[in-house]
């Protein structure tokens, strides 16, 4: 194998999380925003995927697989990686919550606008 | 700040963000290498348990304490979105007027529906020895039940998912997963450690100890959890209106800080 595929996929994890900061930063709606903050949260899906992976592996599972038989990934990132799309599926649901309530109270869902304070 | 600015002032930081980012993966171990040290003994591990699923033994019993940390989180985002989207003093719900639903995709609707909430009940009940469990299994169950509103209508969703034993059914499940923890301390070992019941035959539903256990737990409490929250959000979509008009509540200082 060639030098720049030994690190090709981490370098799309890093693209991918900067594709998002991108669009949080210049978001000109929240429920953008919140998209955007889920593209980054998907870098690191990519990121512990990548580091996982092993060479001609399979999934980690002895159901159909005689132990020691195959190599398989590494099953630690792998159920990292499912914690983080189970707690980023929730929070982004929260944060979409509070996208509807500042909709509701202040009639519109762009940050530049967000400026006053209200009880 | 112009959006000028801030544009220069994100690009600056994310070339400098992009740099660092680059720095560490070239540094990085090679792209499927063979050293996966925590990945052999996580393996091994689990076999010594007779959990066929090792991504399972993982997230049930190796790092049994942290998923009670994510179940937590889960747990949170629930009861905050439950808050954030409780119909307020100056809304009123208007019952939705059933719209028509062509044909086939009522009876696809219809005929998937069993299939797709048997398929998840299975994906929850075979985690520790298939690829799956109760994170996923109850993501499958409680999105088949929302086929319903596609093929029928939102009344006959609501029907079927009366909100209160759902909620009641996220909590359970959640002290569910606490009392299994505090059902090891019980039996003199540590707080979640699989020692509570036998290991079992490997590969066959009665294996991996407290694993079933604890995934089935997990799945109730993702299963209710996501009634919940598709409810919360459809009920703002589809039920609750404004009292007045948008711009009137909005202008009113009386409606304000409700």
């Amino acid at each position: 194998m060639s030098e720049p595929t030994h690190v090709l996929p981490y370098l799309v994890a890093a693209w991918v999380f900067l594709a998002g900061c991108y669009g949080l930063a210049t978001s000109r709606d929240l429920v953008h925003a919140v998209g955007c903050l889920s593209v980054c949260q998907a870098a690191t899906y990519v990121l512990l995927l990548a580091v996982g992976y092993r060479d001609g592996a399979t999934a980690p599972v002895f159901s159909d697989l005689a132990p020691g038989s195959r190599p398989v990934v590494d099953p630690v990132v792998q159920a990292l990686a499912l914690t983080d799309v189970v707690v980023g599926a929730t929070v982004t649901a929260l944060l979409l919550a509070l996208v509807v309530q500042v909709a509701k109270r202040h009639g519109t869902v762009d940050p530049d606008e967000l400026s006053e304070l209200r009880g | 700040m112009s959006p000028r600015t801030r544009l220069w002032l994100v690009a600056v930081g994310g070339a400098g963000l992009a740099a660092l980012l680059v720095a560490a993966c070239l540094d990085l171990p090679r792209f499927g290498g063979d050293r996966h040290p925590y990945g052999d003994r996580a393996v091994e591990a689990s076999l010594s348990r007779h959990t066929a699923n090792t991504v399972a033994s993982v997230t049930f019993d190796q790092r049994a304490f942290d998923t009670l940390g994510e179940m937590s989180i889960l747990f949170a985002a629930v009861l905050g979105c439950v808050v954030l989207l409780r119909q307020t003093r100056d809304e009123h719900r208007a019952r939705p007027e059933p719209a028509a639903v062509s044909r086939p995709v009522r009876r696809y609707a219809l005929l998937v529906l069993p299939v797709a909430l048997l398929t998840g009940l299975y994906v929850v009940a075979h985690g520790q020895v298939s690829p799956g469990g109760g994170f996923q299994g109850g993501v499958v169950a409680a999105t088949a039940l929302h086929l319903l509103y596609l093929g029928a209508d939102y009344r006959a969703l609501e029907r079927v998912r009366p909100l209160v034993p759902y909620e009641t059914g996220d909590a359970l499940a959640a002290s569910a997963y606490l009392v299994t923890g505090l059902a090891a301390l019980l039996g003199g070992s540590a707080f979640l450690a699989n020692t509570l019941l036998p290991y079992g035959t490997f590969n066959t539903l009665a294996s991996a100890g407290t694993v079933p256990l604890l995934n089935a737990a997990i799945g109730m409490e993702v299963a209710c959890a996501v009634v919940v929250l598709l409810a919360g959000f459809l009920d703002q979509a589809v039920e609750i209106v404004d009292e007045g008009e948008n711009a009137q509540a909005h202008d009113d200082p009386d409606q304000r800080g409700k």
